[in-house]
């Protein structure tokens, strides 16, 4: 296990430093930021000026280098625009952006495992017709449409829910909750349908197995081997999904969050896209890169405990 | 059958206007804490420094935290804000300003000369009006804590007007150890230290999705009442928040709800819903209106011949280029002057060019300027639908008089990057694109820097080169009386139109939604003083 770690941690370095080189150069082929920050009425003079102080006028490689040394620092370095280091912009946008991610895949995987089990159990019953319509919905149906239905129906006609906004839940944990839940829902729906589609799949190719026969022949209840004995040897392909899924999520958290106006990491990232923000660009894709290799790690760790014949 | 997104929550917000009753907000929102005032404001704040960079965010943002030392009232007369009072020699070369009793900076030293100094030097480095104004400036010195000594070279008839102007670059006034700063050099989140009416919240600002402004306990308002920038700031309101919605359905949902007060600039397709909300006002308190334009680079071929310039000036029709771009006529108005319609130097001189347009013209001018099918780059901004929707409709005007053009389709971080290109077409460069200005902004010919003809030395992004022109503005900029000033900017439009470095548009207004317990709003730019909430 120690050794899977450290290959991994080792393996991560070479990968990162190729997203590296990728997002700088391919940033630099979209121009530069000086004439956004200068403003509409600025001369070319005052953009120059500001190009010169920015130091973009340097040469590439030299920008580049001057960059990678930051990294080797742990520094992100400074915002463009607003001159705040990129790592307090990441720390404050995490928070909103991770309690998003986390209530989605909790709830996705609460509400998809059942549904898929259920599907695969009643397989071509009209039950398991049900559960594909939802998740051919969830598929199809975009996630800022289902933001705005929900927002019609549950924010502004039934006043349930605030349409917008986010508040820390160690703040005002109540709050919070009616803020997260409409986000979450959209969120959640692509990825229920992910997770119940592959559970079903995996489930249904069990349950034609030898041990499941001597499971019911034994005179175990139903639920015990749909849960106990099935669903525990169907779940390394659901480990994957919901792992792979995740690359899913941070694109849909880009549309959740502008949708509900949520002030994540989602919205950092796009805005500073507009902007030609650099640092603040380089330094979330360099995370989200991050983020990327260490979930795959633990799914790889998650591996061997579903499945102890699996070893690295 | 296909929806859009907008079409989709426009329908979605229809029946919120028909479903919710009557001041039936949300709990949630009405637990907003009392006297707090959140605002939508029309785009993010993320630059901070209003004398360096020319944003209206930032000039807005500039107006919370700094103060002036003269202001512009609703009548666009200029007022003492932070001064007291002005003498003015009798060769009027010198101007003595005196500070008024009870400013102090936010971290509570006294406001003295020696901080407003260095504050008009920076400021006179970076807008355009600042700069003519330094051409005639001796020095700026201080006479002790509470004057400031401004003495000229040569008589100027603009001094007050410049260092009182009401839009970018504004001359906020500032501490002597941020205003010494170079202009390059952009203050950031920890210099935010004025003297304004609020409070700059440093520890609640999120770059790109909230500003936060407290009260400023001890400000100490003007008596006169509040008018455009001038006269008393007072605040009404513990405290002002601008949160940024990046989705327009999304904040005007949040302004139904309730959830915020304020939302400062509707988009147009969204009106007819908002205006049906209940609880929810719509009112216009931009008097000035925005100017669209057109800018050509008259360094690049084909626009620097004049004569295709003039041409595609004739060939637009601003009343079918604000139907389309703005759609309501409520919303726009035709304007054949390049002053905003309706203020002190609106005029007709000239004007003819654009007043009675016309295709069968336009392609005898285009003719008669030498055109010969050489490719018109249009950058065709995508993201701001009101210019997106002025290229699109140019460019087929264009092609109906015979022109060559490659509209290029880009978002405006791209076209704001691309304008300053000077390179010949084949090469990146450009020959047009849109924009549109504040009516503050064009008021007269020397604050409308569209209108410099400095060339390469210090014009606009296209830079036109006119010295008749220059010699104009200065004449403007030096006449003694209000009527020589209307005679020569009548002049100044009128070699304007004949060199046509511009084409102007019309006059457009966005007007801003807040909810019915919202009151004290001023005509002016979104200021936040003056606001009652009930």
């Amino acid at each position: 296990m120690i050794r899977l770690v450290l290959t991994r941690v080792l393996s991560a370095i070479p990968v990162m430093g190729v997203v590296a080189l990728i997002v700088f150069f391919m940033l630099r082929l979209s121009g530069d930021p000086a004439a956004i920050l200068a403003g509409d009425t600025a001369s070319s003079e005052q953009v120059e000026r500001i190009r010169v102080s920015l130091g973009l006028t340097k040469p590439l490689y030299e920008q580049f280098f001057g960059w990678i040394m930051q990294l080797l620092r742990f520094d992100l370095g400074t915002s463009l625009f607003t001159g705040l280091p990129v790592t307090s912009l990441i720390a404050q946008r995490i928070e909103p952006t991770a309690m998003l991610a986390l209530s989605t895949i909790v709830f996705s995987v609460l509400v998809a495992v059942p549904m898929g089990v259920l599907a695969a159990w009643k397989a071509n019953s009209w039950i398991d017709r049900l559960v594909m319509v939802i998740c051919v919905l969830g598929f199809s149906v975009p996630v800022f449409v289902m933001g705005y239905f929900l927002i019609f129906n549950f924010a502004i006609t039934l006043r349930w829910f605030p349409v917008q906004g986010y508040t820390s839940p160690f703040v005002d944990f109540g709050r919070f909750v009616s803020q997260i839940t409409l986000p979450t829902l959209t969120l959640s729906f692509i990825y229920v349908a992910l997770i119940a589609r592959i559970t079903r799949a995996s489930v249904i190719e069990v349950l034609g197995e030898d041990y499941i026969r001597t499971a019911r022949a034994k005179g175990q209840v139903e639920i015990k081997v749909l849960f106990r004995h099935a669903l525990k040897n169907a779940a390394v392909p659901i480990v994957t999904v919901i792992g792979l899924g995740v690359a899913l999520l941070i694109g849909g958290v880009v549309v959740t969050e502008s949708v509900y106006n949520i002030p994540g990491l989602g919205r950092l990232v796009v805005d500073a896209i507009t902007r030609r923000d650099y640092p603040i660009i380089q330094g979330l894709i360099l995370f989200f890169a991050l983020i990327y290799i260490v979930l795959n790690l633990i799914i790889d760790i998650i591996y061997t405990i579903v499945d102890p014949r699996i070893r690295y | 059958m296909s929806i859009s997104r907008r079409e989709l929550m426009a329908g979605a917000a229809a029946l919120t206007g028909g479903l919710a009753l009557p001041g039936s907000q949300s709990a949630l929102a009405q637990a907003a804490p009392k006297g707090t005032l959140r605002v939508i404001p029309h785009a993010a704040l993320t630059t901070l420094d209003p004398v360096a960079t020319t944003g209206y965010i930032v000039r807005n943002h500039g107006y919370m935290v700094w103060d002036t030392l003269f202001a512009q009232d609703e009548q666009l007369a200029v007022k003492p804000q932070m001064a007291s009072g002005v003498e003015i020699s009798a060769d009027k070369l010198t101007y003595r300003i005196t500070l008024r009793d009870g400013l102090s900076w936010h971290d509570d030293t006294a406001v003295t000369s020696a901080d407003c100094v260095p504050s008009l030097i920076r400021w006179g480095q970076a807008d355009g009006m600042g700069r003519r104004l330094f051409t005639y400036i001796e020095s700026v010195s201080t006479d002790g804590p509470k004057v400031i000594v401004i003495k000229l070279k040569r008589p100027y008839g603009l001094v007050l007007e410049s260092i009182g102007k009401l839009s970018t670059n504004v001359p906020f006034m500032m501490p002597k150890r941020f205003a010494e700063k170079a202009v390059t050099d952009r203050l950031g989140a920890d210099d935010m230290m004025g003297s304004g009416p609020f409070r700059w919240n440093k520890a609640e600002y999120r770059p790109g999705a909230r500003v936060v402004y407290d009260r400023n306990p001890k400000y100490v308002p003007r008596s006169e009442p509040a008018s455009n920038a001038a006269g008393g700031k007072n605040v009404f309101v513990e405290r002002v928040e601008w949160v940024n919605f990046p989705d327009p359905n999304t904040a005007l949902n949040a302004l139904v709800s309730g959830e915020v007060d304020y939302y400062e600039q509707i988009p147009a397709d969204l009106l007819p819903i908002v205006s049906r909300a209940p609880g929810v006002k719509v009112a216009n308190f931009n008097p000035l209106g925005n100017l669209g334009m057109a800018r050509f680079n008259s360094l690049a071929g084909p626009t620097n011949n004049p004569g295709v310039r003039r041409a595609i000036a004739k060939a637009i029709n601003q009343s079918e280029l604000l139907k389309v771009a703005i759609g309501n006529p409520e919303f726009y108005k035709t304007c054949h002057s390049v002053y905003p319609c309706g203020t002190t130097f609106d005029s007709t001189a000239g004007s003819d060019l654009m007043a009675k347009s016309s295709l069968d013209e336009a392609r005898a001018m285009l003719r008669a300027s030498g055109y010969n099918g050489e490719k018109l780059v249009l950058l065709a901004t995508t993201d701001i639908p009101v210019q997106s929707a002025m290229a699109q409709y140019t460019a087929d005007v264009l092609k109906r008089i015979g022109m060559n053009v490659d509209a290029q389709a880009m978002d405006w971080a791209t076209v704001l990057q691309r304008r300053t290109s000077k390179n010949p077409i084949d090469q990146g460069g450009w020959n047009m694109f849109f924009t549109w200005w504040e009516g503050a902004d064009l008021l007269d010919p020397v604050i409308q820097f569209a209108l410099s003809g400095l060339g390469e030395q210090g014009a606009w992004v296209g830079w036109s080169k006119d010295d008749e022109a220059e010699i104009l503005r200065t004449a403007y900029a030096e006449a003694a009386t209000l009527d020589q000033q209307k005679q020569i900017a009548a002049q100044v439009q009128a070699r304007a139109f004949e060199q046509s470095f511009n084409v102007y548009t019309g006059m457009f207004y966005v007007p801003t939604g807040f909810r019915e317990n919202i009151s004290g709003i001023l005509n002016a730019p979104p200021f936040f003083w003056n606001i009652k909430k009930a």
